[in-house]
């Protein structure tokens, strides 16, 4: 996916809080990540220590929690994760087009900073 | 000693103010933004330049065309007499909001009733990044299997509308079109289906009534579409 410009993202984000905050050094970043948003950790990590180079993000922890997806069936409302390599229909009823409730979250929940 | 502070920041919150202002510029003007996604070689620009052919005399279809390099498609719609802005992405997977607005600046907003925003050839990113537009629509096609619903679940449930483009090569070809139907089904309950061939003209009527249904100044306007 396109792990550089979400990780710009992250950054811009987290720098403008810990300015306003009066912060010296961004210490960790906690990310909440929905499974369906398809980001992959280690990639960001890796665009995140190029990109935070020289800033006050320098070396920052990113922390990540991870959200699975779930379904809610509009039928028998029975709630089901996304079933790997087949047609997403519901365990319980077998009905199609279920809406997604989990899974594509994609927020900086908070920061550390000293 | 280290302090936590809360954020709770959507991480594409600037690229969602933008699209708004993009939406609401395009509101201004009264112009209708369909984001047409697909992979590589789906038949974006085939199916942009037919529709175009379509609605002549009817209505008048302006073009965001965005590749990674060249400006081979913005070339093929030009010559087909519509307005038109190349987006060069330099590498990037998606089109974005920003982009977007660049191009929109570009345009002659006030000749415009449909504007065709034909997204980076991808299946996965262009879904990521709302662009201020009012309708999301992708191409399948026949070659590429009727697996990719599977495989590629969050556009096929984001779209409101899905063009099943090279219905003329279903013979040659071992396409599942009940499964496919299902797959799509199991993600996305009401985006009709439109099976096309912009080769040989079939389906691209019903296509394009949806179209005209959605430019209609009191459907589609000022939701969230």
């Amino acid at each position: 996916m396109h792990e550089l410009a979400v990780t710009q993202s992250i950054l811009d984000i987290a720098s403008r809080h810990a300015h306003k905050a009066g912060a010296q050094r961004i210490l960790a970043i906690h990310l909440v990540i929905g499974e369906l948003t398809g980001l992959v950790d280690e990639s960001i990590q890796f665009y995140f220590d190029f990109l935070a180079k020289d800033t006050l993000a320098q070396g920052a922890r990113l922390c990540f929690t991870h959200v699975a997806a779930r379904l809610r069936c509009s039928v028998c409302g029975g709630e089901y994760p996304p079933p790997a390599s087949r047609v997403w229909a519901c365990p319980h009823c077998d009905a199609l087009g279920g809406k997604t409730i989990a899974g594509r979250e994609f927020s900086v929940a908070s920061i550390e900073i000293e | 000693m280290p302090i936590e502070i809360p954020v709770v920041e959507q991480i594409l919150s600037a690229n969602d103010r933008i699209a708004a202002e993009n939406r609401k510029l395009l509101d201004e003007h009264r112009v209708v933004a369909v984001n047409v996604m697909a992979s590589p070689g789906a038949g974006k620009t085939s199916l942009i330049l037919r529709t175009i052919q379509q609605l002549e005399g009817r209505l008048c279809v302006g073009v965001i065309e965005g590749d990674v390099a060249g400006r081979v498609d913005a070339d093929r719609v030009a010559e087909a007499g519509a307005p038109v802005v190349q987006i060069n992405t330099g590498g990037g997977c998606h089109l974005d909001a920003p982009q977007v607005q660049s191009a929109l600046h570009r345009l002659p907003l006030d000749e415009i009733d449909l504007l065709l925003i034909e997204n980076v050839g991808n299946l996965i990113c262009p879904v990521g990044f709302s662009l201020g537009e009012h309708h999301n629509v992708m191409i399948s096609h026949v070659p590429e299997g009727h697996d990719k619903p599977i495989k590629y679940p969050a556009m096929f449930a984001a779209v409101d509308a899905l063009v099943l483009n090279k219905m003329d090569l279903m013979p040659y070809l071992d396409f599942d079109e009940q499964a496919f139907d299902r797959a799509v089904r199991a993600l996305n309950a009401d985006a009709p289906i439109f099976r096309v061939s912009c080769k040989t003209g079939v389906g691209l009527q019903a296509w394009v009534d949806w179209l005209v249904g959605q430019s209609a100044p009191s459907s589609g306007r000022g939701d969230d579409g």
